[in-house]
């Protein structure tokens, strides 16, 4: 009994750790969605909020020296990891919405964009400051590690609940925001009827644009929120390339698995989490091959809720219905 | 509130889009042209800001990127290069018939790594003790069949529940790339390696054969072959035809008497398995060897090969070649001066959103407020 007890301990909150990026993930990507726009340029946005972040540090940290204020410093990192973020959801929006541009094929250019971005001035950023070595900002991320104070004292739910950076709090808070705006607001109708029909929406006097340009900027900067957290505090402040890896795509598959509902997509994400770290904790023996069997099933199972709610058609578990496509008002 | 509402309807809005019925096709492609000019100059500010070239340095830098400058007679540089092209016009050219159809097929990753996994096996178990005329052959149809395989999947719910077939087929290619990391391990060679090697070292079982000891065309000229077919697939074809007009209007399709379901199957069908045979040329022709990462994001590089092209298979193979010359150039670049060479994928980055942009003044017209001609009276 102890020793599942002590598994758990060791698991969850790995499994919490490794599930924040993408809940920040998709919890932009859907407050995206719901305007109609699908966004496949949400990892390489969240690549760019985690890029930003460690630059916005890296030369805080270089130019405050002696004078280093911890709180300032993580001000000045998210706030870089927000800009960055929402200028690229900007130019997203730019494409899609005034030029009317497909979705896809400027989402996937997105993407090529902010991990070519992010992984240039990551890997070479150090480089060109004639530093040398990996990017490492370890003294800003101490900060965004910082846990509440009370946690050690309390024992495995200390462990569990209090053990972790600000960011982790942030991102449910940010989803159940979001999920109280869509679901409970004037506002939050407004854009869920742009993301079903714009026609009716703009007949009805809803500024379509505008609602499609600001819910894709605030949903790729808290998605950038993602990359932030995975660099401030998951790697501790070092980048490593390609380290973020698929989780941008998983952050998408999450929002499919949650049913466009942030709310879910706050367990969801754990539950994701915990099948992303899975692998590593169990014993597999000489049978190594299986650990990527395991790491098969976010995808699979993402396919199977995918393909059910498809099938079954129940009108509140399907995507907005002007996913995907563009609005002119003069077409007919 | 009201006020504002009689405001603006006194005063005729600055600017007023327009659709355009159609453009010549030369105006269409000068407008790309400038884009792709104008992508250029940006990308060369970039490049010149990070390292220490000058404007006309970078292109120089990248050309020897591609050719060997110093030494033309050294060709291997230059048929890497086009062997490079060849792959990814040969994806691009999967993809196309699923878009054309407005099929957004986001998984050509997947299905050309299932060519790769149908190609390995072979080469494996195959490789040494089966007759090559029987070998290649049986390779190619599965590794075909294989691709098909996983498009034909993500298009059966498509047409029969109207499953999203984005994030179907991206989601298939997470599928194939684990799959490939647990084969990787299943066949690796050395033991705990935890890597397949290369397939048949000394043996050469299973690899493509030269052509006049060049082991670079025979890729590159199956990839012309496949261009061509492609070509005259979509635009001479019936079935070309009824892909069109799916693609225009599924009402439109059916009002004819179109079956759109068995178009989207076997649209998909076919772009697998051109995937499929991208994949074999991959792992049998150039690779020989399989991993997760083998396809390198081509996959998703193909698609935007494809659209830049906008659909035409000729214009594919320039697209194709700027993709591949712009990403290795840079990579040169950065390998010089010790930059990360994901200074490539910037550069890729910056020329889709110029050729993504510039469509719009293609498809529609602008007509400001005074403007006599065009606009609405």
């Amino acid at each position: 009994m102890d020793a599942v007890v002590n598994w758990l301990l060791m698991f969850l909150p790995r499994a919490i750790r490794q599930g924040v990026p993408l809940l920040f993930g998709s919890t932009g990507e859907i407050l995206t969605e719901k305007s109609g726009h699908l966004n496949l340029g949400i990892p390489g946005i969240m690549y760019m909020g985690g890029v930003s972040g460690i630059i916005g540090a890296f030369f805080y940290e270089r130019f405050a020296g002696d004078a280093y204020i911890g709180w300032l410093a993580v001000l000045i990192t998210t706030l870089s990891a927000l800009l960055g973020a929402a200028v690229m959801a900007l130019i997203y929006s730019f494409l899609t919405v005034t030029l009317r541009a497909n979705q896809n094929v400027t989402g996937l250019a997105l993407t090529t964009f902010g991990m070519g971005v992010g992984n240039f001035f990551g890997g070479s950023l150090a480089q060109l400051f004639g530093e040398g070595g990996s990017l490492s900002v370890k003294r800003t991320s101490e900060v965004f590690c910082k846990t509440l104070p009370f946690a050690d004292d309390l024992g495995a739910v200390g462990t569990l609940l209090f053990d972790y950076g600000f960011l982790v709090y942030l991102s449910v808070a940010i989803a159940l925001v979001v999920a109280w705006f869509l679901k409970k607001t004037r506002a939050g109708l407004n854009l869920r009827s742009v993301g079903e029909d714009p026609a009716t929406a703009d007949a009805a006097g809803i500024n379509v644009t505008r609602h499609k340009y600001l819910s894709t900027v605030i949903g790729g900067a808290i998605a950038g929120l993602g990359g932030l957290y995975y660099i401030m505090d998951y790697t501790h402040g070092t980048w490593s390339d390609g380290g973020f890896g698929d989780r941008g795509w998983l952050a998408i598959a999450l929002v499919i698995f949650a049913l466009w509902k942030p709310a879910s997509a706050i367990w969801g994400s754990f539950l994701f989490g915990g099948l992303y770290v899975l692998p590593a904790y169990l014993n597999f023996g000489d049978n190594r091959s299986m650990q990527y069997l395991v790491s098969m099933l976010p995808y699979v199972v993402t396919l199977v809720v995918l393909i059910i709610t498809s099938m079954r058609k129940k009108r509140e578990h399907q995507p907005p219905a002007s996913l995907g496509l563009p609005y002119f008002r003069e077409e007919r | 509130m009201s006020e504002k509402v009689v405001k603006k309807h006194h005063r005729e809005p600055l600017i007023h889009i327009t659709k355009r019925e159609s453009m010549a096709w030369w105006k269409a492609w000068s407008i790309r042209g400038v884009a792709i000019l104008l992508a250029l100059a940006v990308a060369g500010v970039i490049i010149m800001l990070v390292s220490d070239l000058n404007p006309v340095d970078v292109y120089v830098a990248m050309a020897g990127g591609n050719f060997n400058l110093e030494d033309p007679s050294q060709t291997r540089m230059m048929w890497v290069t086009f062997q490079k092209v060849a792959i990814l016009l040969c994806i691009s050219l999967a993809v196309t018939p699923a878009f054309k159809m407005k099929f957004w097929n986001c998984g050509a990753e997947g299905q050309t790594l299932m060519g790769c996994v149908a190609a390995a096996t072979f080469m494996i178990y195959c490789g040494d003790s089966m007759q090559p005329a029987l070998l290649f052959p049986l390779m190619l149809l599965v590794s075909m069949l294989a691709g098909a395989l996983w498009g034909v999947i993500p298009a059966v719910f498509k047409a029969y529940y109207n499953t999203n077939e984005t994030l179907f087929t991206l989601m298939m290619n997470y599928i194939a790339i684990s799959l490939v990391a647990f084969l990787e391990i299943v066949w690796e060679s050395p033991k705990n390696s935890a890597k397949v090697g290369v397939i048949n070292l000394f043996t050469k079982g299973g690899w493509l054969p030269e052509i006049n000891g060049n082991r670079y065309l025979p890729v590159i000229v199956t990839v012309l072959l496949v261009c061509i077919l492609i070509f005259i697939y979509l635009k001479y074809s019936k079935q070309g035809y009824e892909i069109s007009v799916v693609g225009e209007s599924q009402n439109t399709a059916r009002y004819v008497g179109i079956n759109v379901k068995k178009v989207i199957i076997r649209t998909m069908a076919v772009s697998g398995a051109i995937c499929g045979l991208a994949g074999m040329l991959l792992t049998s022709g150039i690779n020989h060897t399989i991993y997760p990462d083998a396809v390198e994001g081509q996959g998703f590089t193909a698609i935007l090969v494809s659209w830049l092209a906008s659909f035409n298979p000729i214009a594919m193979i320039f697209a194709a070649f700027l993709i591949i010359f712009l990403q290795r150039g840079a990579g040169a670049i950065a390998t010089n001066f010790g930059l990360d060479d994901s200074l490539a994928d910037i550069v890729t980055g910056i020329i889709l959103f110029f050729i993504i942009g510039c469509e719009f003044f293609i498809r529609y017209k602008i007509n400001f407020r005074h403007s006599k001609k065009g606009g609405v009276d």
